[in-house]
């Protein structure tokens, strides 16, 4: 196996935020307890709903399927714990919108046990079969984007794929479950690199990590086994190292073309955590019913890696974990890219990486109650984008309501919303929210009436 | 914790900033002129401290009144105007009428700047605008240069600083040649030390190129500048300059002496940096400080005045905005850069 460090320049421009990670990288992942209530939405996904396939007032065990998948693009959804179906209703979500759910109601005494379902062997297994197993396990893109894993998997007709990368860059400040699931999973990943170079048939692995996680470089160079055609690599510390476009960039040095996807450049990624589910959940042909997410930030006082069952409400999650009592903040996963929480119950998603939270000091001092100037043209926006826009025009430009002007001359739609550029405003000007408003008016103003 | 706070904040990601802003780099900005001020100080003693402060006061005053009279709250508080003013200050000859350079202080903020759209939206830099009216309204005054470390420059104020408005300035009747002007009018180029530790005639703060360079030293390490700007303006300078005096070294000057004389060392580091009115891109900034070069090259070599570097760096602001038209960086994904 060859280990190899990306160099600096692995992707162009970018920028480092203070990283808090060392708050709670150490500290092993750990069980968390089932709230009184646990809320399933049905869609936690890209794509379509799963269908509910319980009843209001039936018993579920803990690993049964409640959801079905509806079409290629969804994914079934488990019971979280074992309990009753009290009612399936619209429950809040993080987008502000109410989604179908099923409320369930854990047994007081609900054990730890999880229904096995039918286990799909790697040795035996067709690539076709290991796609449909994925589905019926629930696995989205556990980094954050929540992208139905098994669509991803199946490229366009007529691409090959040449290389796998799993990717545990995790660039958000102060999340640490990538880092904590290749300290404690090892196994599992490997498992499910099997899986997925069945499916893919990729010729090679690369597990991609930042250098601010050397331990698990360690741990992971130590328990991979002989007939894997992995390595492991070393990028440099830099947001938003952890982007799909820019691990393939840095690792393979191909970009992936405005608007295209990784199989147009013959690669295809995998976050970590989505790979360690896959390894550990099919064996036994078992659904995701919890995740790893980190809880911290400042405004937390028993901050760590906790193993979450799906439909955990925030507000029991900070209770249990002691938010401070001036908690100003709260943004699901971390906060260069996390949507701010506004109402606490909401549930924990698949999608759900982390919850940060922060107390009125931190806000104040990083985002509240500065004054937004007029952009100077200080280029430090078109110096930290790691995708070359012009972030300062295309601000002006969504000023004047420039909407299809942006997408068609200025790239707009490939913007990603990492934050870099507002983090340097040096004007604290929003720009990431004039893009998200801009990309949402273009969706809307492409949609023929 | 009881009970959580009822109300939450929200705002959209990234909920973290990187702590500089708009009135953090005016303020550096106004630190790294401080050195050259005092110099300008220093050297042309109590008038030049005048008329800085005029140049200040007459700004600063300006955008406040100009807010307070649109019913707008007063933007003084970000420091770019105290910079417009303390630059305004620095680019005028030591001696001029103090009541010049409040009419050009109040020209340079409410035409230059307020008429554009205030900060963010100058198409010229405000204090170059303010310079350019007083050139060509006083054109006399304007080219009239103290002597730099005159023995009684701290005590006693030159004849015309305190001129009554409209009235025709008396000079005094020491009066120099600016180093320039001595080579385009008489041929006679001096490259020593005191041109480079700026002890000779000139503008307030153009004089000394050490000291401009320590302040954009100081505020490239802070990422407070585009030093690709300053260093394309001197490369060009420098290269052009050496093939004229290299073919003719009897009718050209020399690469250093353009370099150090004039107001070159103080517009390619303090002027033509401007952020709002240079171009965004790295590769146009190259451009834009070649474009500078060049017409100070010309403007010196071939045009009617010693000095050219205020029209250089002002023409280039006008071509500033179509240079980032056409210069644009090449998107992720986007041609080339595959493979």
């Amino acid at each position: 196996m060859m280990l190899n460090i990306v160099p600096k320049d692995s992707f162009q421009n970018g920028v480092h935020p203070p990283e808090h990670k060392d708050e709670t990288s150490h500290l092993a992942i750990r069980r968390f307890a089932f709230a009184p209530q646990l809320i399933v939405p049905l869609s936690q996904h890209l794509g379509k709903p799963a269908i509910a396939v319980v009843r209001e007032g039936q018993e579920v065990v803990r690993g049964q399927t409640i959801g079905e998948p509806d079409g290629f693009m969804s994914v079934a959804m488990h019971a979280p714990a074992s309990g009753v179906v009290k009612r399936i209703a619209l429950a809040p979500s993080i987008s502000g919108t109410m989604v179908p759910s099923v409320y369930l109601q854990p047994f007081p005494a609900s054990s730890q046990e999880v229904d096995d379902g039918e286990p799909c062997d790697v040795a035996t297994a067709t690539p076709d079969e290991i796609i449909t197993a994925i589905q019926q396990a629930g696995v989205v893109g556990l980094g954050g984007a929540a992208f139905p894993t098994h669509v991803k998997l199946k490229p366009p007709d007529g691409k090959q794929l040449d290389t796998l990368i799993i990717n545990g860059v995790e660039c958000e400040p102060y999340l640490t479950t990538d880092h904590r699931v290749m300290l404690e999973q090892s196994a599992d990943i490997f498992m499910g690199v099997r899986y997925l170079l069945r499916v893919t048939g990729a010729a090679e692995v690369i597990i991609a990590i930042e250098a601010n996680k050397r331990d698990a470089e360690r741990k992971l160079t130590k328990a991979c086994p002989p007939d894997l055609p992995l390595s492991i690599r070393v990028c440099p510390v830099k947001y938003p190292q952890g982007a799909e476009k820019l691990v393939i960039k840095s690792l393979l040095g191909r970009e992936i073309p405005s608007g295209g996807l990784p199989a147009d450049v013959n690669a295809i990624c995998v976050n970590v955590a989505t790979t360690a589910e896959i390894g550990r959940l099919l064996p036994k042909g078992r659904g995701i019913q919890e995740r790893v997410i980190t809880i911290g930030g400042p405004g937390i006082q028993r901050k760590g890696n906790y193993r979450i069952p799906i439909g955990t409400t925030v507000r029991f999650a900070l209770k249990e974990t002691g938010a401070a009592d001036n908690v100003s903040r709260v943004f699901l996963g971390g906060p260069m890219m996390g949507p701010a929480v506004s109402n606490l119950d909401i549930p924990i998603t698949k999608g759900t990486s982390g919850i940060t939270v922060f107390t009125t000091a931190e806000t104040i001092e990083a985002t509240g109650h500065k004054t937004v100037y007029p952009c100077i043209h200080c280029a430090r926006c078109v110096e930290a984008c790691p995708l070359f826009l012009n972030p300062s025009y295309l601000g002006l430009l969504a000023k004047s309501e420039e909407y299809m002007q942006m997408a068609e001359e200025f790239h707009l739609m490939d913007c990603f919303e990492c934050g870099a550029c507002s983090y340097v405003c040096p004007s604290h000007i929003p720009l990431v929210q004039y893009f998200r408003l801009a990309k949402k008016m273009v969706r809307k103003l492409n949609v023929p009436a | 914790m009881s009970e959580l706070k009822k109300y939450l904040e929200i705002g959209s990601s990234p909920h973290v900033t990187s702590g500089d802003s708009v009135e953090v780099i005016m303020r550096n900005v106004f630190i790294a002129l401080l050195p050259v001020c005092i110099f300008a100080i220093y050297s042309f003693g109590a008038a030049a401290a005048l008329v800085l402060a005029t140049a200040c006061v007459s700004c600063i005053a300006t955008e406040h009144v100009l807010c307070k009279v649109t019913s707008q709250p007063s933007t003084i508080g970000d420091w770019s105007v105290a910079i417009t003013g303390m630059l305004y200050g620095l680019t005028l000859p030591p001696d001029l009428p103090l009541w010049m350079v409040a009419v050009g202080g109040v020209f340079a903020v409410a035409v230059g700047k307020f008429l554009f759209g205030g900060l963010g939206s100058n198409a010229f830099n405000p204090a170059l605008v303010g310079r350019a009216f007083l050139q060509a309204a006083f054109p006399q005054a304007m080219t009239h240069w103290a002597l730099p470390l005159g023995d009684t420059r701290f005590v006693e104020l030159p004849n015309s600083t305190l001129a009554l408005p409209f009235a025709q300035p008396v000079y005094d009747a020491v009066t120099a040649a600016t180093p320039l002007a001595a080579m385009k009018f008489d041929g006679i180029q001096a490259v020593n030390r005191d041109l480079l530790f700026g002890l000779t005639s000139g503008s307030a703060g153009e004089t000394c190129a050490v000291l401009i360079l320590v302040g954009g030293a100081y505020l490239v390490a802070r990422n407070m500048m585009n030093w690709r700007i300053p260093i394309s303006i001197f490369a060009t300078v420098a290269a052009i300059t050496w093939i004229f005096n290299l073919y003719a070294p009897g009718s050209y000057a020399t690469p250093a002496f353009m370099l150090l004389s004039g107001g070159l060392m103080l517009g390619a580091v303090f002027m033509a940096t401007d952020m709002v009115a240079s171009p965004i891109t790295n590769a146009g900034c190259w451009l834009y400080g070649f474009l500078i070069g060049s017409l100070v090259v010309v403007i010196r070599f071939w045009g009617g005045m010693p000095e050219g570097v205020m029209y250089a760096i002002l023409l280039a602001n006008a071509v500033s905005p179509h240079i980032d038209w056409f210069i644009r960086p090449r998107v992720f994904g986007v041609g080339g850069g595959t493979g």
